[in-house]
């Protein structure tokens, strides 16, 4: 009846692959088409380009609050470069990037900034969960659509999204030990960008790691460095390459830096020190990348001013076409719609209740005017 | 005497409970160095330590079990959570074991713990920041509803909700957190739990509301006087439950004629309880049927719409009127 260690079969990595100057290591370097690498540079540069414009719209209060997403796009965009078009994706309130990268509109961002329900609706065809705004409930729904895909035969993954905040909440342990359970094909990407709010990385968990968590569940866990968008390519391809082929869920934790405020309601003069946010901006993934591709002849300076030129107009494009667009949604009736398949009587009647009343606010207002 | 918000208002009563009784913690997310995302926990952790005013991880059941297990253990937590619409998912420990407690032990254990949490639209906010379900929480045995409507009851309520030896839900109006000021005695005041205010006294109508629509109900009440002549009696619940029903029987048996107005779903809504209490116990007073200004059985749309969703003046004049005009 001894004492002994007990002999855990998983090991805990941490990845990095190109770093801040942009240097590589060769020998874990992943082999990237030129075209894949490329699309990942203009995703980034665009979501940065319209991160910075979303915030000049809240201050000009032309939408609300929201969340901005400076310095997690290599995270973000590493990880779901690596999906089929057919796979899942559960996003918290923080992925613009990954969700745009997959096909929603940066228009339908302005429609829900802006206040309209109609900005989380999800085409036809589109495997994209809607934005999940409360902290961690994601999480279970990705190992849920899993585990269907898995019973149907599939050979698809789920991949979700959420905050090192995120791993506090109960929900979070419990879609782990499930997911490691039934071993569905889900993929969890932690986004620690070290702040929840005011709450620093150190004072959510005493752990060390918040990938070895996975390691508590029987699920393998890496730590990868998020603003290195290979590190995060290739971390996150492994784990979905073991999902497709039936090894079951991992975790990977990105370990990133949340650039900007919380939200635009949220002051973070209040609780961290500027110089942690020098620190992280000389680690910018944006910057990064380009010196890789430039130093790798993939990229001038040239085509960075056209595709600078081309993002502008882009955005340009999509912010008019949401001001368009906003004519069409001004009934307020469209409340209505989408409560249940079928309107039940008594909403029938609510409806008809506020119809009359706009109708006689319309005509005291011609009235009057 | 300072002339103070909402926040702090709350912020006051905060501090003093501190001071007076060092069983009282605050805990929640973001309430220590931040003072809260809307800054009513501010000062409290330079003032106490962050023993006693504890930065959480970001977990709302955690806050809310361990809470009860604090206030098993003679401590009166206050927790904040950050919206209410995040407040479910405190739900289970609220309903399993927060009210029921005292009962299953025979009064060996009680629970003597506050949930505060922001509610109500009308701010502009994300999805989930803005909603009015108090209904939860007022069904459940057990359990205290208190909802303020100015910066002078709502730390006066706050002061009887951390001493009062049960669990009580704390819902404040954001909508009115930084609206107006108002003078709040430096001197410590409790307003009694359980008991309304009659805000404006009338013979010919009784309104009920409470927490962010009062202001537009006394909007409506002195309209109805400037120019239908009316006099409106007003009242502000305070405590939704348990509900004052016999002020509001009280007034209703005077008037004969009677208006709800709150920002919940009108399905089952505290509005639907009082109807019930009326009927109850004035049936043979009521000169018209009892009308009912609500939000709409709908999630509370985005801030493009959700102006048309909340009740406003214009639908409480509406409505008024309604039950003025009607003769049996
Ligand atoms: C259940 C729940 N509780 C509280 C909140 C309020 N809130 C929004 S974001 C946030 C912090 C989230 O931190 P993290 O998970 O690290 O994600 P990040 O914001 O850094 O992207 C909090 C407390 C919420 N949205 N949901
Ligand atoms: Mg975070």
């Amino acid at each position: 009846m001894p004492r002994e260690e007990i002999d855990i079969p998983y090991r805990l990595d941490y990845l990095s692959i190109l770093n801040e100057k942009g240097e590589v290591d060769e020998e874990l370097e992943p082999e990237m088409e030129q075209e894949l690498l490329i699309k990942l540079y203009r995703s980034m540069l665009l979501n940065r380009r319209f991160d910075e414009r979303l915030l000049s719209l809240q201050r000009q209060g032309r939408i609300g609050t929201f969340a901005p997403i400076k310095g997690q796009e290599a995270s973000q965009l590493g990880a779901v470069a690596t999906l089929e078009e057919s796979d899942w994706l559960f996003p918290s309130f923080r992925e613009m990037a990954a969700e745009n990268w997959r096909g929603k509109s940066l228009e339908s961002v302005l429609l829900t900034y802006g206040g309209y329900n109609e900005g989380s609706v999800i085409p036809e065809g589109l495997n994209n969960l809607p934005v999940a705004i409360p902290v961690g409930t994601q999480i279970l729904h990705a190992v849920g659509v899993a585990y269907a895909i898995k019973y149907r035969g599939e050979k698809n993954i789920a991949m979700v999204f959420f905050g090192d905040g995120g791993t506090s909440e109960g929900d979070f342990h419990e879609a782990l030990n499930f997911a490691g359970v039934f071993q569905t094909p889900t993929i969890f990407v932690c986004q620690n960008n070290h702040w929840a709010i005011s709450i620093p990385r150190s004072q959510q968990t005493h752990s060390k790691t918040l990938a070895q968590k996975a390691l508590a569940y029987g699920i393998p866990g890496v730590q990868v460095d998020g603003n290195d968008i290979l590190a995060v390519y290739v971390a996150v391809k492994e784990a979905v390459e073991r999902a497709r082929s039936g090894g079951g869920p991992s975790m990977i934790e990105c370990v990133t830096y949340r650039m900007s405020m919380h939200t635009t309601a949220d002051d973070p003069k209040r609780y961290r020190k500027d110089e942690e946010l020098e620190e992280w901006s000389k680690r910018d993934p944006l910057d990064r990348l380009q010196k890789y591709l430039m130093a790798k002849g993939l990229l001038s300076e040239e085509e960075i001013d056209s595709l600078e030129e081309e993002v502008k107009k882009e955005i340009k494009e999509t912010v008019a076409a949401y001001e368009e667009k906003q004519k069409e949604l001004g009934d307020p009736l469209l409340m209505f719609d989408h409560v249940f398949e079928e309107l039940p009587p008594h909403l029938k009647e609510q409806r008809e209740e506020l119809s009359r009343e706009l109708a006689e606010k319309e005509e005291e207002e011609q009235n009057n005017g | 005497m300072a002339e103070l918000t909402m926040i702090q208002a709350i912020n006051l009563a905060l501090h003093q409970e501190m001071e007076q009784d060092n069983s009282v913690i605050v805990l929640g997310e973001d309430v220590g160095v931040d003072g809260g995302v809307f800054r009513v926990t501010d000062g409290l952790i330079e003032k106490f330590g962050k023993e006693r005013v504890m930065d959480t991880p970001l977990a709302e059941s955690a806050i809310c079990g361990v809470a009860i297990g604090m206030a098993v253990k003679g401590l009166r937590p206050v927790c904040e959570i950050q919206f209410s619409g995040f407040s479910y998912m405190c739900m289970h420990q609220v309903e399993n074991h927060a009210v029921r407690l005292r009962g299953r032990s025979g009064g060996r254990f009680h629970v003597p713990m506050v949930l505060r949490a922001p509610y109500g639209g009308g701010v502009r906010a994300l999805e989930h920041h803005s909603e009015s379900k108090e209904a939860y929480y007022a069904h459940t045995p057990g359990l205290k509803m208190v909802i303020p409507s100015r910066p002078r009851n709502a730390r006066a309520l706050l002061v009887s909700a951390i001493r009062d030896p049960d669990p009580v839900i704390f819902y404040e109006p954001k909508a009115v957190y930084r609206a107006f000021r108002e003078e709040v005695p430096d001197e410590e005041e409790a307003f009694p739990l359980g008991k309304s205010e009659v805000v404006q006294e009338g013979k010919d109508l009784t309104i009920i509301s409470y927490g962010a629509m009062m202001r537009p109900t006394l909007e409506a009440a002195a309209k109805l006087q400037e120019s239908d002549g009316v006099e409106a009696e007003v009242i502000d619940l305070l405590t939704i439950s348990p509900l004052d029903d016999e002020a509001v029987n009280q007034s209703v048996q005077k008037t004969g004629r009677a208006v709800i107005v709150h920002e919940a779903h009108r399905s089952f809504g505290p509005g639907a309880e009082v109807v019930a209490r009326l009927v109850e116990k004035s049936f043979l007073y009521l000169q018209a049927p009892i009308a009912r200004v609500t939000g709409f059985d709908v999630t509370i749309p985005l801030f493009q719409r959700e102006n048309d969703y909340l009740p406003n003046v214009h639908r409480i004049l509406r409505a008024a009127r309604k039950t003025l005009e009607f003769v049996a």
